[in-house]
């Protein structure tokens, strides 16, 4: 039985009509239950609301109706205490270096110096940035930029990380070693996990349960369930479970995205698990 | 670093020499050489009252410099921070900008009458503009992901503009600051020569008046030299903060 960490029930947004464009309904009725150390992974067609379902979760957009959940405490317009984001935009600071980038979060909260230290270099450490500490950001690559905001996440001890594409900008070979990065802080933390993501390889090779997401207004149509281990890395690829899951996804997300571009597919099908 | 003292050698090489041949063809009408020009500056910087003079100068400049920047910078980021107020304000300011100042300076001395405090307000107001709307595009184009993490990190909303706004938008705030530092100056610089009975402007209007070329080109030159030294700090500040980014 899943002990559930984060719940939407019948949450839906809508961005209210301007005077130059008509109302907007991107999200919903979107209901999907995460459970405690869970790694769940949404995909989706461009647009369909994959970093609204993102941002309305975090508590940094209201949802038009419907509620959110999060330690059986409800989310109501507010980011809550225990939730740590990484987007896909690369969001390090380029006028910190990478130290004092990790410790952001920490001394805005006010915490001892003693424990900010500790907590910075085990970040820095276990993102393997010991080396980039005194580095600013743009003395770096793509990818060590990204681990920069994956460790400035992790010191904050999340309960509940979300990734808004956080490698969408990578090449393959930089994405498949920053997944196995994002799978050993998943085991160690513990802390359960909502990946968005537009790669099919990168859903299936990561999560426990991935969402396939409807055309907009997206709705979570399919989930599709893996079954590996939890100490699974890249080298899944190579595994034929894996490619019978990527071509599942790709079957349901096909229909979806020929809607999304405006022409016609079969009717959805119904959620079901495998 | 030899290469580069060597180029700005040549290049005030070719300065002077274009300079000379400019003199040769123009007589001492228009201008005065290099070398004369060069002792009358020299004579004027160990001459006492040149040096009340930029003093003079250079406490309006201070004072206007002290008011565009801190003035733009208020302007600039409260404009960036409240869409509306920046929308309404930045065609204003955008006209503004492109207004010849001087047509205004009458009204700054109805208002302020002689003196220093029609320098200091007719130096502000050429400098007060580029800052603010420098300042306020850099405040509106902030990345959005800065902001998101500040939230996500429950960074307070004064904090955030202290800890995330501003430090993001530094790099074009600065580029507006070295507009501002230059236009001061010529605001300032303006302000003495139209109606002033001290300063650098005066001197430079005064000698006009006189006919004393020698005197007109020494001033400028010094002026060109101290210009040219500053904006070469500030534009080295500048490419430095525009690299991090």
């Amino acid at each position: 039985m899943m002990r559930i960490h984060a719940e939407l029930q019948g949450v839906t947004r809508v961005y209210p009509a301007t005077p130059t464009h008509s109302a907007v309904h991107a999200l919903g009725p979107v209901d999907l239950a995460l459970g405690r150390g869970e790694f769940f992974s949404v995909v989706g067609p461009s647009g369909c609301g994959k970093s609204t379902l993102l941002e309305v979760l975090a508590g940094l957009a209201q949802p038009t109706a419907g509620s959110i959940t999060f330690e059986s405490a409800t989310i109501q317009g507010a980011v809550p205490d225990g939730v740590g984001v990484v987007f896909q935009d690369d969001a390090s600071f380029p006028w910190l270096n990478v130290r004092e980038n990790v410790a952001f979060g920490l001394k805005r909260a006010r915490l001892p110096a003693a424990e900010v230290r500790e907590r910075v270099e085990y970040a820095l450490s276990f993102m393997g940035l010991d080396d980039f500490a005194l580095a600013y950001p743009a003395q770096l690559s793509g990818g060590m930029r990204q681990r920069v905001c994956i460790a400035r996440t992790l010191v904050t001890q999340p309960r509940l990380i979300l990734l808004d594409e956080p490698f969408g900008a990578l090449d393959q070979q930089t994405r498949l070693l920053m997944g196995d990065e994002l799978l050993r802080v998943w085991r160690e933390t513990g802390a359960t996990v909502l990946l968005i993501t537009h790669a099919l390889d990168e859903a299936a090779m990561l999560s426990d349960r991935v969402g396939v997401m409807s055309a907009r207004p997206g709705r979570i149509i399919e989930v599709v369930k893996t079954g590996w281990s939890r100490d699974r890395d890249s080298r899944l690829a190579s595994d034929a479970q894996f490619g019978n899951i990527t071509s599942r996804l790709w079957r349901v997300l096909r229909e979806e995205s020929l809607k999304g571009l405006g022409r016609t597919g079969t009717p959805p099908r119904k959620q079901e698990t495998i | 670093m030899i290469r580069r003292a060597l180029e700005v050698f040549l290049f005030l090489a070719a300065l002077t020499a274009l300079w000379q041949l400019l003199y040769l063809v123009s007589g001492d009408v228009a201008l005065s050489s290099p070398r004369d020009t060069a002792i009358a500056a020299m004579e004027l910087l160990i001459a006492e009252s040149f040096w009340r003079h930029v003093r003079e100068t250079f406490s309006a400049f201070g004072y206007a410099l002290f008011i565009a920047a801190g003035g733009g910078l208020a302007l600039g980021l409260g404009l960036g921070l409240h869409r509306l107020s920046g929308a309404v304000a930045e065609p204003i300011l955008v006209s503004l900008y492109s207004l010849p100042k001087i047509t205004l300076y009458p009204l700054i001395l109805l208002v302020f009458g002689l003196g220093m405090s029609a320098k200091v307000a007719f130096g502000a107001l050429h400098g007060i503009v580029p800052v603010t709307l420098f300042c306020m595009n850099a405040v509106r184009t902030v990345n959005p992901a800065y902001l998101k993490t500040g939230r996500i990190m429950r960074v307070s909303r004064g904090a955030m503009v202290f800890t995330i706004v501003l430090p993001a938008a530094l790099p074009e705030v600065f580029s507006g600051l070295r507009v501002c530092f230059s236009l001061t100056l010529l605001g300032v610089l303006i302000g003495e020569m139209f109606a002033s009975q001290r300063g650098l402007g005066f001197l430079i209007m005064n000698a006009v008046g006189l006919h004393d070329v020698r005197t007109v080109m020494a001033i400028t030159l010094l002026l060109a030299a101290f210009a040219v030294c500053a904006n070469s700090v500030l534009l080295m500040a500048d490419l430095r903060l525009h690299r991090r980014v």
